[in-house]
């Protein structure tokens, strides 16, 4: 096979492969005090900002890296990572999307995200982050004329520092693990959004994360809150190019759901997996922590996930107010090399709250799945109730499935329920569905999206659709 | 249509056929009877494809090779296997595998597939044609369904998908009368010129709705007797233990 071929075949199996060939502004390689300084500067951050960061760098250098999790990785060298770049087009700030670099808007375009207004066809706000900087928020003022805040988060430190000042790092404090504090020190852009007191957010937002230069991490921060009464639904979702370097992805996601409000994020994580043989990938350590800090309010996570070499996540819930309650829908899927370490965390502090988990854990090939999860509820949470369900599918006999669920109950008022089955596809299931006129990709599919349904349901309709063709996409050559 | 020279089949060093003949030519209905383990089913499932026989012998299906062809490409050319035992397939709704099925087949045949439209309008007419509650379909692929309600979820396939040849692996084993008259009403709506069923059984009585044209009998992997429909009267007068 010539080198061509080959490249057009590789980029079959990953059509978000591509890298966009575009100048960057960089800061210096390395994380010390003056990259953070930097930073800070060229984004003309106050003071108090630049302070945040600089203490939760003072943290970082007292932590180590965590090394309990089941899939290992060769040591980061984290002097040897840039912690910023952006498109030089975006030095001087684009004020509207057509002022935006065509490239940049071509490479969204290829992604299957329209930035332009036609994106109002999708009835989807979009922000787009490209490595560490937004390039763009679609439908701004007719989010504005609710008193709806979606921007990105420089913007919001800009012009809504109140609001950042008084919630950020308020869920993950800037003292919390090794990776959710490197963030802190060294984010660079994300979404930022606030819902008025009983508004219900008309539309759905979401964030396009794309990592594009090479040795350059991506430490997003997005910071949500839902004031009382509010409702908001709002997804990401991500790509990366096709390098054989492993990439660094630390994102820190802060949701905070007061009074009677209710916050859905949704995930569809599409980061490069890597090839077949395992070689580069993204890690995709990311630290997402909402806070039910009102009476009766909710927090529901959903996530597709994907991609990534390795991915070693919690997305986890403080059900901190009464009555509030937490919700976590996973898919997850590993195939040829993949590992993952993924779960979620409910802490039960208030009277009556709920929390429901559903993880359906897909591995194929020779790669790893962990469903990693903690319930506790502590003493004060009386007629608290949990339910997990952890359901793992195996493909072939190569790859590895396992479960363990940490369960903490203080209180005899209150019920945890657990249940967990492991399965495997079956050569009966997949004769009959060819007997049907299927073939075997198309089988797996349907048999897996089968399996996944529960998940699927809850995400935004639009994205249902996309998410059950990449789940499909993504067992692709794993069976026969 | 189906034509079958001196097939022999083995599993796991067993050997099940043993030098099997069939013509089958297109509108005939052919009735397979014979005792457990006489190689009814290993014939059904080689015919639509299942791995893990070593085969020989000749099969051609319309002039083609059948043999050669991967299981989803024979259900392509038209035919289906109404299952002994339908599997389960957990959170899979029945309507949408059907119509997975039928769109995955007329999209190998070059055809336009049905739109939610079209499908559910074809559903509607075969159901009430088979007098076959449609409630069913809103369910998970045969999980928790009762055996006649899978056995009737099979026929409703196959009226669906309107095969050249089917076959029906002892789909009325099992059946009460409700079910049996659904069988045999779903094979009969779908009896023509062209298309031709392979009917595998032990007993004459879903016959007595059918009406095959010929009967065979297969006794230890070969067919030892060919005749018309009265040749299952008399197998049900002397059993197949005295049938020679």
């Amino acid at each position: 096979m010539d080198s061509r071929q080959k490249e057009i075949d590789s980029l079959k199996d990953y059509k978000y492969g591509f890298s966009t060939d575009i100048e960057n502004t960089k800061a210096p390689k390395g994380l010390n005090e003056d990259v953070i300084k930097f930073i800070s500067n060229i984004k003309k951050e106050p003071q108090w900002m630049l302070d945040f960061r600089l203490k939760a760098f003072e943290r970082f250098k007292q932590l180590k890296e965590p090394d309990w999790q089941k899939p290992k990785y060769p040591k980061i060298d984290y002097q040897d990572l840039y912690y910023y770049s952006a498109p030089k087009s975006m030095k001087d700030k684009p004020k509207s999307l057509d002022d935006l670099d065509p490239k940049l808007l071509e490479t969204y375009k290829k992604l299957g995200i329209p930035l332009q207004e036609q994106a109002r066809l999708n009835g989807i706000a979009v922000d787009a982050v490209f490595d560490s900087v937004s390039v763009a928020t679609t439908f701004k003022e007719e989010l504005t004329k609710q008193g709806i805040i979606f921007c990105s988060m420089s913007e919001a430190i800009q012009k809504h520092p109140e609001l950042v000042k008084k919630y950020l790092g308020s869920v993950i404090p800037t003292t919390d693990h090794f990776f959710a504090t490197l963030n802190s020190a060294v984010f660079t852009d994300g979404s930022f959004v606030y819902i008025p007191e009983n508004v219900k957010c008309p539309m759905e937002l979401s964030t396009y994360f794309r990592i594009n230069a090479s040795e350059t991490g991506q430490f997003e921060r997005t910071l949500i809150i839902a004031d009382k009464g509010s409702y908001v639904s709002y997804l990401e979702g991500c790509t990366a190019p096709m390098r054989d370097e492993n990439q660094l992805h630390a994102a820190n996601v802060e949701l905070i759901a007061l009074d009677d409000a209710e916050i859905k994020y949704s995930t569809v994580q599409n980061w490069y997996p890597g090839d077949k043989d395992g070689k580069g990938g993204i890690y995709n350590f990311v630290t997402k922590r909402g806070l039910c800090k009102g009476i009766n309010s909710k927090i529901s996570w959903t996530q597709v996930e994907t991609g990534s070499a390795i991915t070693w996540k919690y997305p986890s819930c403080i059900l901190k107010g009464d009555n509030s309650v937490g919700e976590f829908y996973s898919i997850a899927i590993t195939n040829n090399h993949q590992k993952a370490d993924t779960g979620t965390k409910m802490i039960h502090l208030g009277k009556n709250t709920k929390s429901k988990i559903i993880s359906k854990g897909i591995s194929a090939g020779k790669s790893d799945m962990m469903y990693r999860g903690l319930v506790d509820i502590s003493s004060k949470a009386d007629n608290s109730r949990n339910f997990t369900q952890c359901d793992s599918l195996l493909m072939g006999n190569k790859c590895g499935a396992h479960t363990i669920p940490y369960i903490k109950n203080k209180n005899l008022k209150s019920n945890i329920e657990h249940e967990a089955t492991t399965s495997k596809i079956s050569d009966e299931q997949l004769y009959y569905c060819n007997q049907r006129g299927l073939n075997q990709e198309e089988a797996v599919s349907l048999i897996v999206n089968g399996f996944c349904k529960e998940v699927l349901q809850q995400l935004p309709m639009e994205f249902a659709v996309e998410a059950q063709k990449l789940v499909g996409i993504s067992l692709e050559g794993s069976v026969g | 249509m189906l034509s079958i020279e001196n097939l022999k089949a083995k599993i796991d060093e067993k050997e099940i056929l043993k030098g099997l003949n069939l013509d089958i030519k297109p509108g005939e209905v052919h009735a397979i009877m014979g005792p457990n383990g006489s190689g009814k089913s290993t014939l059904s499932n080689i015919l639509s494809g299942k791995k893990g026989y070593e085969i020989n012998g000749k099969v051609t299906f319309d002039g083609e090779n059948l043999l050669e062809l991967e299981t989803e490409e024979r259900a392509h050319k038209g035919i289906f296997l109404a299952f002994q035992y339908p599997m389960e397939i957990p959170g899979v709704n029945t309507n949408t595998f059907l119509k997975t099925s039928i769109n995955a087949i007329k999209k190998a045949r070059g055809e336009k597939e049905l739109d939610a439209i079209e499908f559910l309008k074809l559903i509607k007419e075969k159901s009430a044609e088979l007098k076959f509650d449609e409630k069913i379909l809103n369910r998970q692929l045969n999980v928790g369904f009762s055996g006649g309600e899978k056995k009737k979820n099979e026929i409703l396939q196959m009226s669906i998908l309107n095969p050249k040849l089917s076959i029906l692996d002892e789909t009325d084993s099992g059946l009460d009368i409700d079910a049996l008259r659904i069988v045999s009403e779903g094979v009969n709506s779908l009896r023509n010129k062209n298309n031709s069923f392979l009917i595998i059984t032990h007993y004459q009585r879903l016959l007595d709705y059918i009406k095959p044209d010929f009967v065979h009998v297969l006794k230890n992997g070969q067919i030892i007797k060919s005749g018309d429909f009265e040749l299952a009267k008399e197998l049900e007068k002397v059993g197949y233990e005295d049938f020679n």
